[in-house]
């Protein structure tokens, strides 16, 4: 082919591609400006770019949006503002350093990123943490989960408008992060769960502080009802916006409170137990209609759903030790690294070199807040993962804006993003 | 010059009677300093009242660090975006990306110039002694008063209008469309709602109109409320003020019109849009709440029309900053709906009811039963528009592409 007729083909393609009224806008992502110059006086439609610097595209999502007066006709997802190459980065990481860069990728609910990692690398190693160690990732993960809804309340208030909500729902979020402060020493990025158990036991009096945001949260998620459920406009705003129906989210690979919103009910903790979730009783919380007031509607009793969990864990959390005691993995106890030559340098070895996984390929599974993470994890026999890629439950979910936003309006596009929940370190990674 | 009491250029005033001179000049002028001067003291309060109040609303604390309680902070925005950079788009229309600040902020200004603030209206018509001068405690009082209301707003429209059309810019384009839709329809409702008040004043000078309302003879219950909720509406959404405040969302199209807009254009844009608000309530006042009247409880007779206008306004400011505090924004089809559906439907029909119950009154006819005439004959017209309605739309389904033909 000649270089006329490669550009000729390119130009047909490019015309055909204008012509398509699916849902997906396929032009490149310089090529906005240039063709709406081309189009000409006669072409109404236009295209509009929406991020990535944009109050409500949740960081630094780009779409472009091709737009007939208010209405989005067709739209494209452009990602990549925020990669960091974290999934490469952990192959240089040993497995004992992977939950400090997972934890980075979902900034929002850090601790499923970590228990996705410690799950897998615990599946290559054959390691069965104790039981207190399995209960506290539970307890810390529904904490984690509450805080995540809560912050989507807050944001998804904000994007219809009620800018109240925003306050609320982080003042909320604020009590949840609190907590989780107070056992893992962070309010984000934690680094708590880990190969082999979690990073410390649970400190005094952390029975009393979950019962006080037990006590605490209910009241307060009732005002949340109060103030948006039962809104008129809040309602004209959410319901039958951005319906997907559950044949179209599997097919595009969508889990979570999007699938679940179309009555598809598909809960990893209950479907896949992981942890000790086949011993505490809840309710997978599923919607009708698959619009976005039946996500909201999900992530809202979803919280309630999970301080019913918490009581349930109160009750049985175990007694025993938080960590593995498999020296190959544990590092020894601080007070005898002061005492005992070989347990310095066990220490430091450990910190040092990592320790050595069999060689081996898994994938480990959680039900993340915005729906299914897994970790994928190969193996070499050495210190550190030969691949590790996870797969990112918002980047999955960003699939279904185009299919979403297509025929709505540039309120509705907002609305959308917000109920998709996506948070952009996740998607990018 | 002849003393004759009538419409004239400068309006009902009793100040003119006697013939212009430099006295008259003189106290008109004061009038005008002290109406622009309370109303950028106003303003300069309102937002930090509307932020204060907000943060009370949010479990925040809102501004407290310029003066006490915060409250120079407007002022120290106000010279910070003073003394910022200055930009103008290089694809916009320069001249008129300069005027349209000016369009939003003249009207804001000029309504409130016909608004009675203060004045004794119970026993007189609210003339108060200035300087051994009799006047009305308003800059101007033009037979034509609440119609120079009407075409500010309109003119304010234009404002917001050519700010976006002219940035050059997506977002200020659709800010743009949606303001000229937005507030032409629902200037609309607000004038039929405003009819209502004006056949029962059976005058357009706002002083009239407030003279009327004394002895507690309030609009708000003469014209049976539903004016006064249309009027509140359509103004929050004239104001562009939450829920309402589509123009400048910012959630959706960054700023609005005022995207492209920094530096003190920006700033003109924010101090008209607190100013409209302010004399919006005011206007709302002056109509409904029958303006400066109220039970008289101190010894200086024209105090106390004052002290009830500023109560009556706090009252609105403070409704229009709760609105804001709890309500989602709407979208722009839904709030055309509510617009054409709702609101001017309503507000003509309650026309339409009140004009009913007038004349037979006059005619001496049963009220109640002119009322309900009235009432059928509005059920017939509106059952006969229903089934049109659906005749077009079944006829649609039938053929999706038959357009009118």
């Amino acid at each position: 082919m000649s270089a006329s007729e490669v550009v000729a083909a390119a130009a047909s393609d490019e015309a055909v591609r204008r012509r398509d009224h699916s849902a997906v806008l396929r032009i490149g992502e310089d090529d906005g400006e240039r063709l709406e110059a081309e189009a000409g006086a006669g072409d109404t439609r236009m295209i509009m770019n929406m991020g990535p610097q944009h109050p409500s595209t949740h960081g630094v999502l780009r779409l472009m949006l091709e737009m007939e007066g208010e209405t989005v006709m067709r739209s494209k997802p452009v990602i990549g503002y925020l990669h960091t190459g974290m999934e490469k980065t952990a192959e240089n990481l040993t497995y004992l350093q992977g939950p400090t860069n997972v934890t980075r990728m979902d900034y929002a609910s850090p601790l499923f990123s970590e228990l996705a990692f410690s799950l897998a690398t615990e599946a290559l190693l054959g390691l069965e943490p104790p039981p207190r160690a399995t209960w506290i990732r539970m307890l810390m993960c529904e904490l984690n989960r509450i805080s995540s809804h809560l912050l989507f309340q807050a944001t998804n208030g904000m994007d219809i408008g009620a800018v109240s909500m925003m306050i609320y729902g982080w003042r909320e979020r604020e009590e949840a992060l609190r907590l989780l402060e107070t056992i893992t020493g962070l309010r984000m990025n934690h680094n708590y769960i880990r190969p082999g158990g979690v990073a410390a036991d649970l400190p005094d009096g952390w029975r009393d502080q979950v019962l006080g945001l037990m006590d605490a949260l209910p009241p307060r998620l009732d005002e949340f009802d109060t103030l948006l459920t039962g809104q008129p406009i809040y309602r004209e705003r959410l319901q039958g916006v951005g319906v997907i129906n559950s044949a179209e989210c599997l097919a595009l690979g969508v889990t979570g409170p999007i699938l679940r919103s179309t009555g598809y009910a598909w809960d990893l903790r209950r479907d896949m137990p992981y942890l000790a979730y086949d011993h505490v009783d809840f309710d997978v919380v599923v919607g009708t209609y698959g619009d976005c007031f039946d996500r909201y509607a999900i992530r809202l009793n979803e919280i309630r759903e999970s301080i019913g969990i918490l009581a349930q864990i109160l009750d049985q959390m175990p007694p025993g030790d938080y960590r593995v005691q498999d020296k190959k993995v544990t590092p020894p106890p601080r007070a005898r690294i002061d005492e005992s030559m070989e347990a310095l340098i066990h220490h430091f070895k450990i910190f040092t070199e990592g320790f050595k996984v069999p060689a081996g390929e898994v994938y480990a599974a959680v039900e993340s807040p915005r729906g299914e993470l897994g970790c994928y994890m190969v193996s070499d026999g050495s210190s550190v993962p030969y691949r590790m890629h996870i797969r990112g439950p918002s980047f999955v979910n960003l699939q279904t804006l185009p299919h979403l936003m297509q025929g709505g309006m540039v309120a509705d596009a907002v609305a959308i993003i917000s109920s998709v929940d996506p948070i952009m370190g996740e998607v990018d990674r | 010059m002849s003393a004759v009491v009538g419409p004239s250029v400068f309006g009902l005033d009793p100040l003119y009677i006697g013939g212009v001179g430099l006295a008259e000049v003189l106290i008109t002028l004061l009038k005008v300093g002290a109406a622009f001067a309370l109303l950028l003291m106003a303003v300069m309060l309102m937002i930090w009242f509307e932020r204060k109040l907000i943060s009370d609303m949010q479990n925040r604390i809102g501004p407290n660090l310029a003066g006490p309680f915060g409250i120079f902070q407007t002022l120290a925005d106000g010279i910070k975006l003073f003394f910022k950079e200055d930009l103008i788009p290089e694809r916009s229309d320069r001249l008129v990306f300069k005027l349209a600040p000016f369009l939003s902020l003249v009207p804001a200004f000029l309504v409130f110039a016909v608004v009675p603030v203060g004045g004794d209206f119970d026993g007189s018509d609210g003339r108060v002694s200035l300087f051994g001068h009799e006047t009305f405690l308003q800059v101007s009082d033009p037979p034509v008063g609440i119609l120079l209301v009407l075409a500010m707003s309109s003119v304010a429209v234009y404002g917001v209008m050519l700010a976006g059309w002219s940035s050059g810019s997506k977002y200020p384009l659709l800010a743009s469309v949606r303001a000229s839709a937005q507030m032409v329809s629902y200037e609309a409702a607000l004038g039929l709602s405003l009819v209502a008040v004006l056949l029962k004043s059976g005058s357009l000078s706002t002083n009239q109109i407030v003279a009327e309302q004394s002895m507690w003879n309030w609009n708000l219950w003469v014209t049976w409320v539903v004016p006064m909720v249309v009027f509140l509406i359509a103004a929050t959404a004239e104001l562009n003020r939450p829920p309402f405040d589509l123009v400048e969302a910012e959630q959706e199209l960054v700023g609005g019109f005022h995207t492209e807009y920094s530096s003190i254009r920006f700033a003109l844009f924010f101090l008209a849009e607190f100013m409209n608000t302010i004399t919006m309530s005011a206007i709302i006042v002056t109509l409904f709440l029958g303006g400066p009247n109220g039970p008289d409880f101190t010894t200086v007779g024209w105090l106390s029309g004052l002290l009830w206008f500023f109560v009556k306004l706090m009252l609105f400011l403070f409704a229009f900053v709760w609105l804001r505090a709890t309500l989602p924004r709407f979208r722009y089809d839904q709030l055309m709906d509510l617009g054409w559906k709702l609101l001017i439907p309503l507000s003509l029909g309650w026309l339409l009811v009140l004009a009913s119950y007038d004349i037979a009154g006059d005619r001496g006819w049963n009220r109640a039963a002119a009322v309900i005439a009235m009432l059928a004959v509005m059920a017939a017209l509106a059952g006969l528009l229903a089934l049109a309605l659906r005749a077009a739309r079944q006829r649609r389904e039938l053929d999706p592409q038959g357009g009118f033909a």
